[in-house]
Protein backbone atom coordinates (compact mmCIF):
# COMPACT_ATOMS: atom_id res chain seq x y z
CA UNK A 1 0.00 0.00 0.00
CA UNK A 2 2.81 2.30 0.82
CA UNK A 3 4.74 1.52 -2.34
CA UNK A 4 1.73 2.12 -4.03
CA UNK A 5 1.34 6.09 -2.53
CA UNK A 6 4.84 6.63 -3.45
CA UNK A 7 4.58 5.61 -6.58
CA UNK A 8 0.94 7.90 -7.44
CA UNK A 9 3.24 11.41 -5.88
CA UNK A 10 5.92 10.13 -8.32
CA UNK A 11 3.93 10.02 -11.47
CA UNK A 12 2.16 13.42 -10.37
CA UNK A 13 5.31 15.05 -10.46
CA UNK A 14 6.32 13.28 -13.86
CA UNK A 15 3.05 14.34 -15.61
CA UNK A 16 3.33 17.65 -13.86
CA UNK A 17 7.04 17.99 -15.34
CA UNK A 18 5.90 17.15 -18.63
CA UNK A 19 3.05 20.27 -18.10
CA UNK A 20 5.70 22.63 -18.27
CA UNK A 21 7.00 21.65 -21.80
CA UNK A 22 5.36 24.35 -23.45
CA UNK A 23 6.50 27.08 -21.18
CA UNK A 24 10.31 25.55 -21.39
CA UNK A 25 10.03 25.78 -25.08
CA UNK A 26 8.94 29.23 -25.47
CA UNK A 27 11.27 30.16 -23.09
CA UNK A 28 14.41 28.36 -24.81
CA UNK A 29 13.10 29.56 -28.21
CA UNK A 30 13.02 33.10 -27.60
CA UNK A 31 16.03 33.04 -25.18
CA UNK A 32 17.99 31.53 -28.33
CA UNK A 33 17.06 33.92 -30.87
CA UNK A 34 17.35 36.96 -28.06
CA UNK A 35 20.79 35.99 -27.16
CA UNK A 36 22.07 35.35 -30.73
CA UNK A 37 20.28 38.59 -32.31
CA UNK A 38 21.88 40.74 -28.97
CA UNK A 39 25.46 41.65 -30.74
CA UNK A 40 24.34 41.99 -34.61
CA UNK A 41 21.70 44.07 -33.37
CA UNK A 42 24.12 46.18 -31.19
CA UNK A 43 26.64 46.36 -33.87
CA UNK A 44 24.31 47.60 -36.32
CA UNK A 45 21.75 49.70 -34.02
CA UNK A 46 18.20 48.74 -34.13
CA UNK A 47 16.51 51.64 -35.83
CA UNK A 48 18.95 51.59 -38.29
CA UNK A 49 18.20 47.78 -38.30
CA UNK A 50 15.33 47.99 -38.95
CA UNK A 51 14.50 51.75 -41.17
CA UNK A 52 17.43 50.87 -43.20
CA UNK A 53 16.81 51.01 -46.76
CA UNK A 54 19.67 48.56 -48.07
CA UNK A 55 20.50 44.98 -46.99
CA UNK A 56 23.62 44.54 -48.77
CA UNK A 57 25.82 42.09 -47.24
CA UNK A 58 28.26 41.32 -49.57
CA UNK A 59 29.84 45.55 -49.24
CA UNK A 60 32.56 46.79 -47.71
CA UNK A 61 30.80 48.54 -45.43
CA UNK A 62 28.35 45.95 -45.48
CA UNK A 63 24.98 47.79 -44.84
CA UNK A 64 21.65 45.31 -42.82
CA UNK A 65 18.38 47.42 -43.71
CA UNK A 66 15.55 45.20 -42.90
CA UNK A 67 13.17 47.79 -44.08
CA UNK A 68 12.69 46.48 -47.97
CA UNK A 69 12.08 42.50 -46.05
CA UNK A 70 9.99 43.94 -43.31
CA UNK A 71 7.88 45.80 -46.50
CA UNK A 72 8.08 42.73 -48.77
CA UNK A 73 6.52 40.83 -46.04
CA UNK A 74 3.51 43.30 -45.39
CA UNK A 75 2.81 43.57 -49.29
CA UNK A 76 2.32 39.91 -49.98
CA UNK A 77 0.76 39.54 -46.83
CA UNK A 78 -2.08 42.51 -47.16
CA UNK A 79 -2.03 41.03 -50.69
CA UNK A 80 -2.91 37.54 -49.38
CA UNK A 81 -5.59 39.06 -47.20
CA UNK A 82 -7.11 41.20 -50.12
CA UNK A 83 -7.38 37.70 -52.07
CA UNK A 84 -8.02 35.33 -48.79
CA UNK A 85 -10.46 36.82 -47.13
CA UNK A 86 -13.27 37.95 -49.30
CA UNK A 87 -12.76 34.29 -50.68
CA UNK A 88 -12.54 32.69 -47.62
CA UNK A 89 -15.57 34.24 -46.03
CA UNK A 90 -18.11 33.65 -48.77
CA UNK A 91 -16.99 30.07 -48.55
CA UNK A 92 -17.53 30.26 -44.96
CA UNK A 93 -20.90 31.60 -45.38
CA UNK A 94 -21.47 28.92 -47.68
CA UNK A 95 -20.29 25.93 -45.29
CA UNK A 96 -22.48 27.19 -42.65
CA UNK A 97 -25.45 28.17 -44.04
CA UNK A 98 -26.15 27.35 -47.62
CA UNK A 99 -24.41 24.17 -48.02
CA UNK A 100 -26.65 20.47 -48.87
CA UNK A 101 -25.74 18.51 -46.07
CA UNK A 102 -24.68 15.47 -48.79
CA UNK A 103 -22.71 18.04 -50.31
CA UNK A 104 -21.50 19.38 -47.04
CA UNK A 105 -19.76 15.54 -46.43
CA UNK A 106 -17.32 16.00 -49.66
CA UNK A 107 -16.63 19.60 -49.60
CA UNK A 108 -15.54 19.49 -45.62
CA UNK A 109 -13.02 17.22 -46.52
CA UNK A 110 -11.73 18.61 -49.65
CA UNK A 111 -10.94 21.93 -47.54
CA UNK A 112 -9.29 20.21 -44.91
CA UNK A 113 -6.92 19.18 -47.16
CA UNK A 114 -6.10 22.27 -48.58
CA UNK A 115 -4.50 22.79 -45.19
CA UNK A 116 -3.21 19.75 -45.40
CA UNK A 117 -0.85 20.12 -48.65
CA UNK A 118 2.97 21.09 -47.79
CA UNK A 119 3.84 24.98 -48.86
CA UNK A 120 6.55 23.55 -51.13
CA UNK A 121 3.76 21.93 -53.14
CA UNK A 122 2.08 24.99 -52.94
CA UNK A 123 5.23 26.43 -54.10
CA UNK A 124 5.97 24.04 -56.86
CA UNK A 125 2.58 24.96 -57.98
CA UNK A 126 3.06 28.77 -58.59
CA UNK A 127 6.67 28.04 -60.03
CA UNK A 128 5.13 25.95 -62.84
CA UNK A 129 2.07 27.61 -63.00
CA UNK A 130 0.87 30.66 -62.13
CA UNK A 131 4.34 32.51 -62.39
CA UNK A 132 4.19 31.90 -65.90
CA UNK A 133 1.14 32.46 -66.14
CA UNK A 134 1.73 36.30 -65.13
CA UNK A 135 4.87 36.24 -67.43
CA UNK A 136 2.61 35.91 -70.18
CA UNK A 137 -0.44 37.68 -69.57
CA UNK A 138 0.81 40.72 -67.74
CA UNK A 139 4.46 40.81 -68.18
CA UNK A 140 7.45 41.60 -65.99
CA UNK A 141 9.45 38.03 -64.94
CA UNK A 142 6.25 36.45 -63.06
CA UNK A 143 8.12 36.26 -60.05
CA UNK A 144 5.58 38.72 -58.05
CA UNK A 145 4.41 40.40 -55.27
CA UNK A 146 1.00 39.27 -56.99
CA UNK A 147 2.40 35.80 -57.41
CA UNK A 148 3.26 35.70 -54.06
CA UNK A 149 -0.21 36.74 -52.63
CA UNK A 150 -2.34 34.87 -54.69
CA UNK A 151 -0.35 31.65 -53.46
CA UNK A 152 -0.95 32.90 -50.13
CA UNK A 153 -4.31 33.91 -50.30
CA UNK A 154 -4.94 30.43 -51.43
CA UNK A 155 -2.76 28.71 -49.02
CA UNK A 156 -4.79 30.70 -45.69
CA UNK A 157 -8.36 29.81 -47.31
CA UNK A 158 -8.69 26.63 -44.89
CA UNK A 159 -7.79 28.95 -41.57
CA UNK A 160 -10.45 31.57 -42.36
CA UNK A 161 -12.82 29.36 -43.73
CA UNK A 162 -12.67 27.25 -40.88
CA UNK A 163 -12.40 29.31 -38.21
CA UNK A 164 -14.93 31.89 -39.51
CA UNK A 165 -17.41 29.09 -40.57
CA UNK A 166 -17.12 27.59 -36.73
CA UNK A 167 -17.66 31.16 -35.75
CA UNK A 168 -21.32 31.51 -37.86
CA UNK A 169 -22.91 28.39 -36.90
CA UNK A 170 -22.03 29.41 -33.25
CA UNK A 171 -24.79 32.53 -33.17
CA UNK A 172 -27.95 31.82 -31.94
CA UNK A 173 -30.41 29.72 -34.73
CA UNK A 174 -33.11 32.24 -32.79
CA UNK A 175 -30.81 35.14 -34.39
CA UNK A 176 -31.61 33.69 -38.28
CA UNK A 177 -35.31 32.99 -37.04
CA UNK A 178 -35.93 36.47 -35.56
CA UNK A 179 -34.74 38.05 -39.29
CA UNK A 180 -36.61 36.20 -41.14
CA UNK A 181 -40.44 36.42 -39.74
CA UNK A 182 -39.50 40.40 -39.93
CA UNK A 183 -39.49 39.31 -43.63
CA UNK A 184 -35.66 39.19 -44.37
CA UNK A 185 -34.57 36.94 -47.26
CA UNK A 186 -32.26 33.99 -46.36
CA UNK A 187 -29.68 36.03 -47.66
CA UNK A 188 -30.22 39.16 -45.76
CA UNK A 189 -30.41 37.39 -42.66
CA UNK A 190 -27.13 35.89 -42.98
CA UNK A 191 -25.55 38.92 -43.86
CA UNK A 192 -26.95 41.44 -42.19
CA UNK A 193 -27.60 39.58 -38.48
CA UNK A 194 -25.69 36.37 -38.50
CA UNK A 195 -21.80 38.06 -40.00
CA UNK A 196 -22.02 41.04 -37.36
CA UNK A 197 -23.19 38.52 -34.27
CA UNK A 198 -20.30 36.77 -35.68
CA UNK A 199 -17.71 39.27 -36.02
CA UNK A 200 -15.06 39.10 -33.12
CA UNK A 201 -14.84 35.10 -34.20
CA UNK A 202 -14.16 35.53 -38.37
CA UNK A 203 -11.82 38.86 -37.25
CA UNK A 204 -10.23 35.85 -35.13
CA UNK A 205 -9.72 33.78 -38.25
CA UNK A 206 -8.60 36.66 -40.30
CA UNK A 207 -5.79 37.15 -37.68
CA UNK A 208 -4.99 33.86 -37.71
CA UNK A 209 -4.34 33.67 -41.33
CA UNK A 210 -2.05 36.74 -41.71
CA UNK A 211 -0.12 35.13 -38.93
CA UNK A 212 -0.09 32.05 -41.62
CA UNK A 213 1.05 34.39 -44.13
CA UNK A 214 3.54 36.60 -42.93
CA UNK A 215 5.24 33.25 -41.76
CA UNK A 216 4.87 31.29 -44.49
CA UNK A 217 8.48 30.28 -46.54
CA UNK A 218 8.77 27.64 -49.11
CA UNK A 219 5.92 29.01 -51.17
CA UNK A 220 7.09 32.31 -51.06
CA UNK A 221 10.84 32.17 -51.69
CA UNK A 222 9.94 30.22 -55.06
CA UNK A 223 7.51 32.57 -56.80
CA UNK A 224 8.24 36.10 -55.24
CA UNK A 225 11.62 36.92 -57.03
CA UNK A 226 13.42 37.80 -54.04
CA UNK A 227 15.19 40.95 -54.69
CA UNK A 228 16.56 42.75 -51.63
CA UNK A 229 15.05 46.33 -52.67
CA UNK A 230 11.76 48.33 -51.73
CA UNK A 231 8.91 46.89 -54.66
CA UNK A 232 7.42 49.85 -56.68
CA UNK A 233 4.72 47.46 -58.40
CA UNK A 234 2.81 44.20 -57.96
CA UNK A 235 4.68 42.96 -60.79
CA UNK A 236 7.90 43.38 -58.89
CA UNK A 237 9.74 40.87 -57.47
CA UNK A 238 10.05 40.86 -53.60
CA UNK A 239 12.08 39.38 -50.73
CA UNK A 240 10.08 39.01 -47.19
CA UNK A 241 11.76 38.24 -43.80
CA UNK A 242 11.29 34.68 -44.22
CA UNK A 243 12.74 34.24 -47.50
CA UNK A 244 15.62 36.36 -46.31
CA UNK A 245 16.71 33.86 -43.90
CA UNK A 246 16.38 30.51 -46.09
CA UNK A 247 18.23 32.10 -48.80
CA UNK A 248 21.06 33.95 -46.89
CA UNK A 249 22.09 31.22 -43.49
CA UNK A 250 23.50 28.81 -45.77
CA UNK A 251 26.53 30.99 -46.10
CA UNK A 252 25.81 33.88 -43.51
CA UNK A 253 28.83 34.20 -41.17
CA UNK A 254 29.55 36.82 -38.20
CA UNK A 255 27.61 39.82 -38.03
CA UNK A 256 25.59 38.82 -41.41
CA UNK A 257 24.43 35.41 -39.79
CA UNK A 258 23.66 37.75 -36.16
CA UNK A 259 21.67 40.11 -38.48
CA UNK A 260 19.74 37.13 -40.14
CA UNK A 261 18.91 35.74 -36.55
CA UNK A 262 17.89 39.18 -35.83
CA UNK A 263 14.96 39.42 -38.21
CA UNK A 264 14.07 36.19 -36.88
CA UNK A 265 13.57 38.10 -33.92
CA UNK A 266 11.61 40.43 -35.39
CA UNK A 267 9.40 37.92 -37.10
CA UNK A 268 8.52 36.74 -34.04
CA UNK A 269 7.62 39.90 -32.38
CA UNK A 270 5.70 40.12 -35.13
CA UNK A 271 4.05 36.86 -34.52
CA UNK A 272 3.56 37.55 -30.87
CA UNK A 273 1.65 40.74 -31.67
CA UNK A 274 -0.93 39.20 -33.88
CA UNK A 275 -1.05 36.12 -30.97
CA UNK A 276 -2.21 38.84 -28.40
CA UNK A 277 -4.48 40.17 -30.58
CA UNK A 278 -6.14 37.11 -31.36
CA UNK A 279 -6.20 36.29 -27.39
CA UNK A 280 -7.67 39.30 -27.37
CA UNK A 281 -10.65 38.97 -30.05
CA UNK A 282 -11.55 35.53 -28.71
CA UNK A 283 -11.60 36.56 -24.72
CA UNK A 284 -14.17 39.16 -26.83
CA UNK A 285 -15.70 36.49 -27.82
CA UNK A 286 -16.17 34.95 -24.77
CA UNK A 287 -17.36 37.65 -22.80
CA UNK B 1 -40.82 24.52 -41.68
CA UNK B 2 -40.88 28.72 -41.74
CA UNK B 3 -38.78 28.90 -45.02
CA UNK B 4 -40.75 27.74 -48.25
CA UNK B 5 -38.71 27.77 -51.52
CA UNK B 6 -38.62 30.35 -53.15
CA UNK B 7 -40.65 30.80 -56.40
CA UNK B 8 -39.25 32.00 -59.46
CA UNK B 9 -40.14 35.32 -59.39
CA UNK B 10 -39.09 35.55 -55.77
CA UNK B 11 -35.45 36.86 -56.26
CA UNK B 12 -36.97 39.81 -58.76
CA UNK B 13 -38.05 41.43 -56.04
CA UNK B 14 -34.94 40.86 -54.00
CA UNK B 15 -32.07 41.10 -56.55
CA UNK B 16 -29.70 41.99 -53.73
CA UNK B 17 -30.22 38.72 -52.49
CA UNK B 18 -29.81 37.09 -55.49
CA UNK B 19 -26.35 38.30 -56.42
CA UNK B 20 -25.58 37.65 -52.96
CA UNK B 21 -26.50 34.02 -53.59
CA UNK B 22 -24.52 33.78 -56.15
CA UNK B 23 -21.83 35.35 -54.72
CA UNK B 24 -21.55 32.79 -52.32
CA UNK B 25 -22.10 29.93 -54.79
CA UNK B 26 -19.20 31.53 -57.02
CA UNK B 27 -16.76 31.78 -53.85
CA UNK B 28 -17.58 27.44 -53.05
CA UNK B 29 -17.02 26.95 -56.73
CA UNK B 30 -13.88 29.45 -56.89
CA UNK B 31 -12.50 27.92 -53.73
CA UNK B 32 -12.86 23.96 -55.10
CA UNK B 33 -12.06 24.32 -58.22
CA UNK B 34 -8.49 25.90 -57.54
CA UNK B 35 -7.65 22.74 -54.94
CA UNK B 36 -9.01 19.87 -57.52
CA UNK B 37 -6.78 22.37 -60.28
CA UNK B 38 -3.70 22.21 -58.27
CA UNK B 39 -4.04 18.33 -57.08
CA UNK B 40 -5.10 17.33 -60.63
CA UNK B 41 -2.44 19.62 -62.28
CA UNK B 42 0.94 17.90 -60.03
CA UNK B 43 -1.19 14.46 -60.51
CA UNK B 44 -1.05 14.86 -64.67
CA UNK B 45 2.44 16.43 -65.13
CA UNK B 46 3.99 14.29 -62.21
CA UNK B 47 2.57 10.75 -63.08
CA UNK B 48 4.78 10.46 -66.43
CA UNK B 49 7.47 11.12 -64.94
CA UNK B 50 7.93 8.29 -62.33
CA UNK B 51 10.13 5.13 -62.95
CA UNK B 52 11.82 2.23 -61.53
CA UNK B 53 15.03 4.21 -60.85
CA UNK B 54 13.55 6.69 -59.35
CA UNK B 55 12.76 4.72 -56.43
CA UNK B 56 16.64 2.98 -56.62
CA UNK B 57 18.64 3.05 -53.41
CA UNK B 58 21.33 4.94 -54.88
CA UNK B 59 21.31 8.49 -55.36
CA UNK B 60 23.63 10.43 -58.13
CA UNK B 61 23.41 13.31 -60.13
CA UNK B 62 22.55 11.10 -62.93
CA UNK B 63 19.57 9.38 -61.32
CA UNK B 64 18.04 11.69 -58.67
CA UNK B 65 16.31 8.90 -56.67
CA UNK B 66 13.24 9.55 -53.99
CA UNK B 67 14.08 6.27 -51.91
CA UNK B 68 16.26 8.07 -49.08
CA UNK B 69 14.21 10.90 -48.62
CA UNK B 70 11.54 8.76 -47.95
CA UNK B 71 13.13 6.74 -45.65
CA UNK B 72 14.99 9.67 -43.65
CA UNK B 73 10.96 11.12 -43.77
CA UNK B 74 9.91 7.31 -41.81
CA UNK B 75 13.22 8.38 -39.82
CA UNK B 76 12.43 11.90 -39.08
CA UNK B 77 8.55 10.62 -38.18
CA UNK B 78 9.44 8.18 -35.56
CA UNK B 79 12.30 10.54 -33.29
CA UNK B 80 9.98 13.23 -33.41
CA UNK B 81 6.82 11.45 -32.54
CA UNK B 82 8.77 9.65 -30.03
CA UNK B 83 9.87 12.78 -28.37
CA UNK B 84 7.10 14.60 -28.45
CA UNK B 85 4.44 12.14 -27.39
CA UNK B 86 5.61 11.90 -23.67
CA UNK B 87 5.44 15.44 -23.48
CA UNK B 88 2.41 15.88 -24.98
CA UNK B 89 0.38 13.36 -23.99
CA UNK B 90 2.03 13.86 -20.32
CA UNK B 91 1.15 17.04 -20.83
CA UNK B 92 -2.84 16.40 -21.69
CA UNK B 93 -3.07 13.76 -18.59
CA UNK B 94 -2.09 17.04 -16.50
CA UNK B 95 -4.74 19.23 -17.71
CA UNK B 96 -6.78 17.34 -17.53
CA UNK B 97 -6.55 15.03 -14.61
CA UNK B 98 -4.54 16.63 -12.07
CA UNK B 99 -4.54 20.33 -12.62
CA UNK B 100 -7.33 23.18 -11.31
CA UNK B 101 -7.55 26.62 -13.41
CA UNK B 102 -4.59 28.04 -11.65
CA UNK B 103 -1.89 30.42 -13.54
CA UNK B 104 0.23 27.67 -14.11
CA UNK B 105 -2.18 26.14 -16.52
CA UNK B 106 -3.06 29.91 -17.97
CA UNK B 107 0.76 30.01 -18.74
CA UNK B 108 0.61 26.54 -20.33
CA UNK B 109 -2.16 27.43 -22.46
CA UNK B 110 -0.98 31.01 -23.54
CA UNK B 111 2.63 29.10 -24.39
CA UNK B 112 0.67 26.36 -26.20
CA UNK B 113 -0.86 28.90 -28.12
CA UNK B 114 2.43 30.67 -28.90
CA UNK B 115 3.90 27.45 -30.22
CA UNK B 116 1.47 27.00 -32.74
CA UNK B 117 2.09 30.16 -34.24
CA UNK B 118 5.39 30.20 -34.64
CA UNK B 119 6.64 30.51 -38.34
CA UNK B 120 8.58 26.83 -39.22
CA UNK B 121 11.96 29.43 -40.27
CA UNK B 122 11.80 30.43 -36.62
CA UNK B 123 11.62 27.03 -35.39
CA UNK B 124 14.54 26.11 -37.84
CA UNK B 125 16.28 29.23 -36.55
CA UNK B 126 15.93 27.97 -33.42
CA UNK B 127 16.63 24.06 -33.94
CA UNK B 128 19.98 25.50 -35.64
CA UNK B 129 21.04 27.77 -32.86
CA UNK B 130 20.30 25.08 -29.97
CA UNK B 131 20.38 21.65 -31.06
CA UNK B 132 22.84 21.59 -34.07
CA UNK B 133 25.48 24.51 -32.63
CA UNK B 134 24.92 24.92 -28.94
CA UNK B 135 24.26 20.89 -28.30
CA UNK B 136 26.94 20.14 -31.43
CA UNK B 137 24.78 17.63 -32.83
CA UNK B 138 25.84 19.06 -36.20
CA UNK B 139 23.30 19.17 -39.21
CA UNK B 140 21.94 15.91 -38.04
CA UNK B 141 18.45 13.77 -38.19
CA UNK B 142 18.45 14.24 -34.30
CA UNK B 143 18.59 17.77 -34.61
CA UNK B 144 16.18 17.86 -36.95
CA UNK B 145 13.53 15.81 -35.58
CA UNK B 146 13.81 17.68 -32.11
CA UNK B 147 12.83 20.47 -33.70
CA UNK B 148 9.86 18.97 -34.89
CA UNK B 149 9.01 17.33 -31.69
CA UNK B 150 8.49 21.15 -30.55
CA UNK B 151 6.88 22.25 -33.20
CA UNK B 152 3.85 19.19 -33.32
CA UNK B 153 3.62 19.70 -29.46
CA UNK B 154 0.67 22.35 -29.73
CA UNK B 155 -1.04 19.67 -32.02
CA UNK B 156 -0.55 16.24 -29.65
CA UNK B 157 -1.55 18.43 -26.73
CA UNK B 158 -4.69 19.82 -27.84
CA UNK B 159 -5.72 16.21 -29.23
CA UNK B 160 -5.23 14.79 -26.59
CA UNK B 161 -6.63 16.60 -24.26
CA UNK B 162 -9.37 16.52 -26.56
CA UNK B 163 -10.17 12.88 -26.50
CA UNK B 164 -9.55 13.07 -22.67
CA UNK B 165 -12.47 15.27 -21.81
CA UNK B 166 -14.54 13.48 -23.99
CA UNK B 167 -13.83 10.14 -21.84
CA UNK B 168 -17.17 10.22 -19.29
CA UNK B 169 -16.55 11.01 -16.18
CA UNK B 170 -18.85 7.71 -15.30
CA UNK B 171 -15.43 5.98 -16.34
CA UNK B 172 -13.25 7.18 -13.73
CA UNK B 173 -15.78 6.80 -10.94
CA UNK B 174 -16.69 3.29 -11.94
CA UNK B 175 -12.93 2.45 -11.62
CA UNK B 176 -11.83 4.19 -8.51
CA UNK B 177 -15.19 2.18 -7.29
CA UNK B 178 -13.96 -0.91 -8.22
CA UNK B 179 -11.09 0.14 -5.56
CA UNK B 180 -8.15 1.48 -8.42
CA UNK B 181 -6.13 4.06 -7.83
CA UNK B 182 -5.53 7.68 -9.95
CA UNK B 183 -2.72 5.74 -11.81
CA UNK B 184 -4.20 2.96 -13.13
CA UNK B 185 -7.39 4.68 -13.89
CA UNK B 186 -5.37 6.59 -15.86
CA UNK B 187 -3.23 4.14 -17.81
CA UNK B 188 -6.46 1.62 -17.87
CA UNK B 189 -9.48 2.83 -18.47
CA UNK B 190 -8.52 7.07 -19.69
CA UNK B 191 -5.95 6.62 -21.96
CA UNK B 192 -7.51 3.42 -23.75
CA UNK B 193 -10.63 5.01 -24.12
CA UNK B 194 -9.17 8.26 -25.33
CA UNK B 195 -6.68 6.70 -28.01
CA UNK B 196 -8.87 6.88 -30.98
CA UNK B 197 -8.74 10.70 -30.60
CA UNK B 198 -5.19 10.89 -29.96
CA UNK B 199 -4.27 8.93 -32.64
CA UNK B 200 -6.18 11.10 -34.83
CA UNK B 201 -4.14 13.67 -33.35
CA UNK B 202 -0.23 11.93 -34.04
CA UNK B 203 -1.76 11.51 -37.57
CA UNK B 204 -2.34 15.47 -38.23
CA UNK B 205 1.24 15.98 -36.29
CA UNK B 206 2.33 12.89 -39.15
CA UNK B 207 1.15 15.17 -42.20
CA UNK B 208 3.06 18.41 -40.89
CA UNK B 209 6.49 16.50 -40.42
CA UNK B 210 6.04 15.24 -43.74
CA UNK B 211 5.27 18.66 -45.12
CA UNK B 212 7.66 20.48 -43.22
CA UNK B 213 10.67 22.08 -45.12
CA UNK B 214 11.56 25.58 -43.92
CA UNK B 215 12.57 24.29 -40.08
CA UNK B 216 14.71 21.21 -41.22
CA UNK B 217 17.10 23.08 -43.93
CA UNK B 218 19.29 24.31 -41.42
CA UNK B 219 18.89 21.50 -38.65
CA UNK B 220 18.68 17.70 -40.62
CA UNK B 221 20.32 19.80 -43.66
CA UNK B 222 20.41 18.55 -47.07
CA UNK B 223 22.26 15.30 -47.61
CA UNK B 224 20.44 13.21 -50.39
CA UNK B 225 22.05 9.88 -49.00
CA UNK B 226 20.16 6.94 -47.10
CA UNK B 227 20.87 7.92 -43.47
CA UNK B 228 22.70 5.59 -41.51
CA UNK B 229 22.72 6.84 -37.60
CA UNK B 230 20.50 9.88 -36.43
CA UNK B 231 23.78 11.81 -36.33
CA UNK B 232 23.79 12.08 -40.16
CA UNK B 233 22.41 14.76 -42.18
CA UNK B 234 19.78 14.09 -44.49
CA UNK B 235 17.07 15.54 -46.66
CA UNK B 236 13.09 14.41 -46.28
CA UNK B 237 10.54 14.27 -49.13
CA UNK B 238 9.53 17.85 -48.60
CA UNK B 239 13.15 19.23 -48.57
CA UNK B 240 14.30 16.74 -51.01
CA UNK B 241 11.57 19.07 -53.23
CA UNK B 242 12.95 22.07 -52.61
CA UNK B 243 16.45 21.28 -53.95
CA UNK B 244 15.09 19.57 -56.72
CA UNK B 245 13.03 22.49 -57.70
CA UNK B 246 15.54 25.21 -56.78
CA UNK B 247 17.99 23.75 -58.65
CA UNK B 248 16.24 23.87 -61.55
CA UNK B 249 17.69 20.86 -63.57
CA UNK B 250 15.28 17.80 -62.58
CA UNK B 251 12.06 19.42 -62.84
CA UNK B 252 10.51 16.39 -63.77
CA UNK B 253 11.41 14.61 -60.92
CA UNK B 254 10.22 17.34 -58.59
CA UNK B 255 6.69 17.04 -60.26
CA UNK B 256 6.97 13.33 -59.29
CA UNK B 257 8.22 14.15 -56.03
CA UNK B 258 5.41 16.14 -55.63
CA UNK B 259 3.13 13.45 -57.15
CA UNK B 260 4.55 11.63 -53.83
CA UNK B 261 3.51 14.26 -51.47
CA UNK B 262 0.44 14.90 -52.37
CA UNK B 263 -0.72 11.25 -52.55
CA UNK B 264 0.60 10.93 -48.87
CA UNK B 265 -0.83 13.67 -47.66
CA UNK B 266 -4.16 12.80 -49.28
CA UNK B 267 -3.95 9.49 -47.95
CA UNK B 268 -2.83 10.86 -44.23
CA UNK B 269 -5.76 13.36 -44.25
CA UNK B 270 -8.40 9.96 -45.39
CA UNK B 271 -6.83 8.50 -42.39
CA UNK B 272 -7.60 10.91 -40.10
CA UNK B 273 -11.20 11.94 -41.12
CA UNK B 274 -11.88 7.93 -40.87
CA UNK B 275 -10.76 8.02 -37.34
CA UNK B 276 -12.35 11.31 -36.02
CA UNK B 277 -15.51 9.94 -37.55
CA UNK B 278 -15.05 6.19 -35.83
CA UNK B 279 -14.77 8.43 -33.22
CA UNK B 280 -17.51 10.46 -33.28
CA UNK B 281 -19.91 7.81 -33.92
CA UNK B 282 -19.15 5.80 -30.74
CA UNK B 283 -21.05 6.47 -28.28
CA UNK B 284 -20.02 6.09 -24.91
CA UNK B 285 -23.25 5.01 -22.38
Amino acid sequence: MKKQKILERLMSIVFFITATISIVSVILILLFIVINSIPALKEIGIVQFITGKTWAPANIPASFGLLPMILGSLYVTAGAVLIGVPLGLFTAVFMARFCPEKLYKVLKPLIDLLAGIPSIVYGFFGLVFIVPLIRNTLGGTGDSILAASILLGIMILPTIIGLSEAAIRAVPQSYYEGALSLGATHERAVFTILLPAAKSGIFASVILGIGRAIGETMAVVMVAGNQARIPTGILNGVRTMTSNIVIEMGYAADLHRGALIASGLVLFVFILILNIAFSLMNKKKGA
Amino acid sequence: MFRTKPKSTFYKSHPLSLLIKILVWAAIFITAFVLLFIIAYIFVKGIRHFSLDFFSLHYNSENVSVLPSIITTIYMIFISLLASLPFGIGCAIYLTEYAKETRFVKYIRVTTETLSGIPSIVYGLFGMLFFVTYLKWGFSILAGSFTLSIMILPLIIRSAEEAIIAVPDTFREASFGLGAGKLRTIFKIVLPSAMPGIFAGIILAIGRIVGESAALIYTAGTVAKIPVSGMDSARTLSVHMYALSSEGLNTDKAYATAVVLVALVILINLLATTITKKVGNKQYE
